[in-house]
């Protein structure tokens, strides 16, 4: 974290604090509907120290976990063949754009209904929502693969299998790590919608409970969780893409 | 003098470390006059212009123009970038009014000005192409429009021909060679071409490798239509080629 | 086999020959064609065997038929006006405020000091995650709706701002203030002009993500609307009215993209002019 973050960081809890107390001392919206810090934390403490806390997020986090997975691994053959045969692309790209613009979440009371309230319309709706974007990212990056680079082993002595395992994959891997990123940056963000319906565990579920129960301080800390884990699990893929794709220029990562 | 630089230095600071671009330069270009720069990269001739141009500050020295110091870019002072930095959302008219529209000129004076200088540059059927539509060529002739539409009386150019083909250099060379016989500007030409230092100058001056200083002047006495085959012309590109080597050489020690 | 031969490949690369623009049209068409096709086939074969509740699997003409039977009630009018009204209010709100306080942002560095890692803090955090507070501070009414897609498309269409701003070429910049621009003229001629596709970028993210979250909103307390009527469709177990109001929204939102690219087509003609 630069300094600039903590700054950051330090200034908004700041102003945070300012704003929630003297709510609180000056009675301008009822003192519930504003949490302190305090409160949060407060209500942090509990959940992790009876346990649900943790047992939220881990069941959060095996749902996107598996959802994706399956996602990405559908994304990838797909994306390969659909990129590397022209035939399969040219029948499947304006399926993809018929179906992409339907917002996902519309989709989720669909999976209810297909998979019933259990885990299964979870994962299946992560997966679905992960797909199209991931289908469409690699392809688009294995396509970009440059026709001189292709040349340039060809000249070498390349057949064609060297040619997609040589030369394609590596050039197309930083464009693939990028789509499975976001990806999973997607995930985290529809688990939420799709806990809030049906669901009796999970970070979304903790949240929507939160309104329910009519304590604003629990969905805070459920959108703080949540946040801090989407930037935690988004730094920890930046830093292995970088390790990874170091003969990639300086600075042309994120 | 229409502008005069004096103690002129300039440091950048690189990875911690102060490196000294310029260092103490004293230049003086009379109106009307057209002086080449001319070094092997790094001696900080752009610098210099950069400087001139109100782009950069100097650390020591000062410029100016008129006998009123440079504090920044201004309208008397037209720059042809090397790499033509023409504003890729407008057209070619567009572009070439641009000084003339921040000026608030009205539309009538504004056509026959662009009409003008674009016949001049010889673009006249491109007026209505936007830059992507343009070869290099043609987009520095258009950034040479543009600066010559404001009617600047100083043009500093920061080697405006260094990413063109030969061919097309040398069409551009004869182009601006003809400008210059009917606009009669003050021009700084930065360049590492010697043959088009002599080609277009009236002076050549010859910077020193970094930090960069004057080490020689060369007045080109020529006459004003040149002949790149003629025997005085070849004396003068083999006598300044022999001075330019010493500083290449010194770079590579 | 058929994948790009190598002869294709050192033509080409692995985009393949370029086709006619009829040829393209011809693909697409028959690839939707395929797609209704297997649908239908799909849809039918359900209604006839029923191996489980065709109700399930509505065919294709099934979701077209409920469409038309709300038409008809003229309640489908209702609803998709709520979810458009809610999505232009709170877009338009969002893309005031993210192009306002982006431009600046761009621009003076106090402001992108304080400002940015504000956002920074506040991005990883799904937007979704907030829609209850919405609903806690605002009601359930059409300000928390609003207030919510405002609060969700704000942060793609300041970030893209911002960067459409800080990667202007200096160079023009340069140029422009040697044909004696000053700052307004920079900000006017310069600056807004070269930022335009950045923030043409982030209007289209932002437009997506509208209808992205509209949904959810409308599925938390709504008496109207698309997601309403998906949720609704739920509760009843009216399966062809639920694809039927997500497949009406996929058409909004593809609408919404594309007057988009239209105003990009338009004011971005520099990029590919004929």
């Amino acid at each position: 974290m630069s300094r600039t973050r903590i700054l950051a960081l330090v200034g908004v809890l700041v102003v945070w604090a300012a704003v929630s107390y003297g709510n609180r001392m000056l009675g301008v919206m009822a003192p519930a509907l504003l949490p302190t810090p305090g409160e949060v934390a407060t209500v942090f403490a509990e959940t992790v120290r009876d346990g649900s806390l943790p047992r939220h997020v881990a069941t959060s986090l095996a749902r996107v976990a598996v959802g994706f997975g399956l996602a990405a691994v559908a994304a990838l053959a797909l994306g390969l063949l659909a990129a590397m045969c022209v035939p399969v692309r040219l029948m499947v790209e304006p399926i993809i754009e018929f179906v992409r613009p339907i917002p996902p979440l519309a989709f989720l009371p669909m999976f209810l209904v297909w998979f019933g309230l259990g885990e299964g319309s979870k994962v299946a709706f992560i997966g679905y929502t992960t797909f199209f974007p991931m289908f469409v990212a690699i392809a688009a990056a294995v396509l970009r693969v440059d026709v001189t680079l292709l040349r340039a082993a060809a000249s070498l002595g390349a057949g064609h299998l060297d040619l997609i395992r040589r030369v394609i994959l590596p050039a197309a891997l930083p464009g693939i790590i990028v789509a499975l990123r976001l990806g999973f940056a997607l995930a985290l963000f529809v688990i939420v919608g799709a806990e809030f319906m049906g669901a009796d565990a999970g970070l979304g579920h903790l949240i929507m409970e939160g309104r329910t129960f009519f304590v604003p301080a629990q969905i805070v800390m459920g959108a703080l969780v949540l946040g801090l884990l989407g930037s935690i699990v988004n730094a920890l893929l930046l830093a292995t893409e970088r390790r990874l794709f170091r003969w990639r220029e300086a600075g042309a990562t994120s | 003098m229409k502008i005069r630089v004096r103690g002129l230095s300039r440091t950048f600071v690189a990875q911690g470390r102060e490196t000294p671009a310029l260092l103490d330069v004293d230049l003086e270009v009379a109106a009307h006059e057209f002086v080449c720069l001319l070094g092997p990269s790094g001696c900080g001739k752009s610098t210099l212009l950069n400087i001139v141009a109100g782009f950069l500050r100097p650390t020591a020295g000062e410029v100016r123009v008129d006998e009123r110091p440079v504090t920044g870019p201004g309208a008397d002072r037209g720059v042809v970038f090397q790499e033509y930095v023409l504003f890729p959302w407008l057209t070619v008219v567009g572009n070439v009014e641009f000084g003339l529209r921040l000026k608030g000129a009205p539309a009538a004076e504004r056509r026959g000005i662009v009409a003008r200088y674009l016949e001049l540059v010889g673009l006249a059927a491109h007026a209505e192409k936007y830059p992507v539509q343009l070869s290099g060529g043609m987009k520095q002739r258009v950034a040479i429009a543009r600066a010559l539409a404001n009617s600047p009386e100083i043009i500093l150019m920061d080697e405006p021909f260094g990413a063109l083909d030969a061919q097309t250099r040398e069409v551009l060379q004869d182009e601006l060679g003809r400008i210059q016989r009917v606009e009669h500007k003050t021009v700084l030409f930065v360049t590492h071409s010697i043959r088009e230092a002599v080609y277009l100058a009236d002076r050549v001056i010859v910077m020193t490798s970094a930090p960069g200083r004057i080490k020689q002047v060369f007045t080109i006495k020529l006459p004003e239509v040149r002949d790149r085959f003629a025997p005085e012309f070849t004396h003068y590109e083999s006598e300044i080629t022999r001075v330019v080597k010493e500083e290449v050489a010194k770079v590579h020690e | 086999m058929f994948l790009s031969s190598v002869p294709e490949m050192m033509e080409w690369g692995l985009r393949g020959a370029s086709r006619s623009r009829r040829d393209a049209l011809r693909w697409r068409l028959a690839s939707l064609a395929v797609f209704l096709a297997l649908w239908s086939v799909a849809g039918g074969l359900v209604e006839l065997t029923k191996p489980f509740n065709p109700l399930f699997l509505p065919a294709p003409w099934v979701v077209i038929g409920a469409l038309l039977d709300l038409a008809r009630k003229g309640q489908l009018w209702v609803h998709v006006a709520a979810t458009l009204e809610r999505v232009a209010v709170g877009f338009s709100a969002g893309a005031v405020l993210a192009l306002a306080l982006g431009l600046l942002a761009g621009q003076v560095r106090a402001v992108r000091n304080v400002v940015e890692p504000v956002v920074e803090l506040l991005r990883p955090i799904p937007p979704l995650a907030m829609l209850p507070l919405f609903i806690v501070w605002v009601g359930i009414g059409e300000g928390s709706k609003v207030g919510f897609i405002t609060y969700a498309t704000f942060f793609p269409m300041f970030v893209t701002t911002v960067h459409g701003v800080a990667q202007i070429d200096g160079r023009l910049l340069r140029a422009a203030q040697s044909l004696g621009a000053r700052p307004r003229h920079l900000f006017f001629r310069v600056i807004l002009p070269a930022a335009l596709p950045d923030v043409l970028t982030g209007l289209r993210l932002g437009v997506a993500l509208s209808f992205f979250v509209i949904v959810i909103s409308e599925f938390v307390g709504a008496e109207n609307g698309l997601g309403y009527l998906i949720n609704d469709g739920r509760n009843f177990f009216l399966v062809p009215q639920m694809l039927g109001a997500a497949l009406l929204l996929g058409l909004l939102g593809y609408a919404g993209n594309g007057l988009v690219r239209v105003l990009e087509r338009r004011v971005l003609r520099w990029q590919h002019p004929r």
